[in-house]
């Protein structure tokens, strides 16, 4: 068994991602005087230097940049999971799990959805194929 | 001409066991170091080394009888540094801040800690959270989800890594100090063996967990004794881009192109006057053998998407164009976090390596975002 990887230590910096995702919101910070998304948050715009900033909603649909299969052959993963680097319609990327997926790949380029769930008393982004 | 050289080169023996401490592997690989340069402990006022080494610098200067220190600095990112740790030295010795530097990395990442494991918590700041929540966990895992779309990109296959692999283990075994000594292994070896990121990394594409320590000595070129045995620094870069904060950077534009090598290597040359045609030796960095294929087209040896076909063509053998880790590199050596690539670098130069090529006047070392070049003094 792996050990839990609980460790979301959210900082002054990013602790609206996971106010948002609380209330089932995938946001993208924003910064309030050029515009300039950016993920993961920090806080001054690297664009202009501005640390005035507010979020956008995210549409939630993206595509598949990169994935790999995560299974550990000596300490496996608590269930074999698709990770993948998602490219969201926005421009900004994160690093999510690929929910129940229907074989064994290839993901590339695939369109992608986002879909909340809990993790370990999170609610958290992951992503689903969409047609 | 940076003005600057390396004079001394030093090591313990690499295992998977070593039984004895890191500051005691330190140690004896910079005391090795610095008898190779002909100087004494006395003499070294400068030391570098990267930010995840666990041995403290006055612990260290205690144990070696070193005296007073007026340099030292460390480089970020680990690995990525590796290289970036010399040019830290160089700017001392040419600056005039210190006379000789001592650069050394030194640890027990299979005995005490091992460092391809998955781990609970993220040791490192804390936008790794990231992506240790969802399952990027490891080294491996980290690095494979930025080569995965190499693949995707220019159909690159495990096999074509594999390749790669068999040719560090060629040289590996026919190198003495290397784990893997008189272990070369077929192309057939390696797709046999485990998947450990599928679909990009079978066990036969990681580096090792190593035990084992590698000192360096610089100096400036005037400072040169009579007993050491030069080797001149022709050039050394750094190039590193935001967003990289696990060391593999998810945002470029193009993941399946590395430009922080290729900044690192547009410096390089444009530092020492070379072009990729004049490197007769490269040491590459590779923690994963996909690596060797971002760095090989990075710095322009073939062009993108070429590096299988490269290497397929045996380009990185010792009577290829352009013989490639030659000690047997992380896979086949050790993984001393690519110190031990610059070490093998001084030795090209110097005429003294196992698997010497012919007629060396100028060495690439790679370390992900830095590197430097290597000459005859």
């Amino acid at each position: 068994m792996t050990e839990p990887t609980d460790v979301r230590r959210a900082s002054q910096d990013d602790q609206f991602f996971w106010d948002a995702a609380a209330e089932g919101r995938l946001v993208i910070q924003r910064c309030a005087d050029c515009g300039t998304l950016r993920h993961p948050p920090a806080p001054m715009c690297g664009a202009c230097g501005s640390v005035r900033w507010d979020t956008a909603d995210s549409s939630g649909r993206g595509r598949i940049v990169s994935w790999i299969s995560s299974q550990h052959p000596n300490r496996p993963d608590e269930e074999p999971r698709v990770v993948i680097l998602v490219e969201l319609d926005e421009g900004t990327r994160l690093v999510s799990d690929l929910l129940d997926p229907a074989d064994d790949g290839p993901y590339d380029d695939l369109p992608v959805a986002v879909e909340f769930r809990d993790d370990r008393g999170t609610l958290t982004p992951y992503f689903r194929l969409r047609s | 001409m940076t003005g600057a050289v390396i004079t001394g080169i030093g090591a313990t023996e690499f295992s998977k066991d070593s039984g004895r401490s890191t500051m005691q592997l330190a140690a004896e690989a910079c005391r090795a170091a610095i008898l190779d340069a002909g100087l004494q402990p006395r003499d070294i006022d400068g030391m570098v080394t990267f930010t995840v080494d666990g041995n403290d610098e006055l612990q260290l200067m205690r144990s070696l009888g070193v005296e007073e220190i007026t340099w030292w600095s460390r480089t970020p990112g680990g690995g990525v540094g590796a290289c970036a740790t010399v040019q830290h030295a160089v700017a001392a010795v040419t600056s005039g801040l210190a006379r000789s530097v001592l650069v050394y990395r030194a640890f027990n990442e299979r005995s005490q800690y091992r460092f391809g494991q998955p781990h609970a918590r993220p040791t490192g700041p804390a936008p790794l959270d990231w992506y240790f929540n969802f399952g990027i966990n490891t080294p491996a895992k980290m690095y494979a989800l930025w080569f995965r779309r190499y693949m995707h990109a220019y159909g690159a296959t495990n096999e074509d890594f594999g390749r790669y692999t068999v040719s560090a283990r060629r040289y590996a075994a026919t190198n003495p100090k290397a784990w893997f000594f008189e272990r070369p292994i077929t192309l057939d070896d390696h797709q046999a063996s485990r998947w450990i990121v599928e679909p990009v990394l079978r066990l036969y594409d990681c580096c090792q967990e190593s035990d084992g320590g590698v000192a360096l000595v610089v100096t400036r070129a005037d400072r040169t004794t009579d007993v050491d045995a030069p080797v001149a620094i022709r050039a050394v870069a750094d190039a590193r881009h935001p967003d990289a904060s696990i060391t593999a950077n998810y945002y470029y534009d193009d993941l399946a192109r590395y430009p922080e090598a290729a900044q690192c290597a547009q410096l390089l040359f444009d530092r020492s006057g070379l072009t990729p045609a004049d490197i007769d030796v490269a040491e590459i960095y590779e923690n994963f053998s996909p690596l060797v294929f971002l760095v090989l087209e990075a710095y322009g040896f073939c062009g993108p998407g070429e590096a299988a076909g490269f290497i397929a063509d045996g380009n990185l053998d010792i009577d290829g164009a352009l013989p490639t880790n030659t000690h047997g590199g992380l896979l086949g050596e050790a993984y001393i976090h690519g110190i031990n690539s610059i070490q093998e670098g001084v030795r090209q130069v110097r005429g003294t390596a196992v698997n010497q090529v012919a007629d060396v006047e100028h060495c690439l070392v790679s370390s992900l975002n830095s590197g430097l070049v290597l000459g005859r003094v």
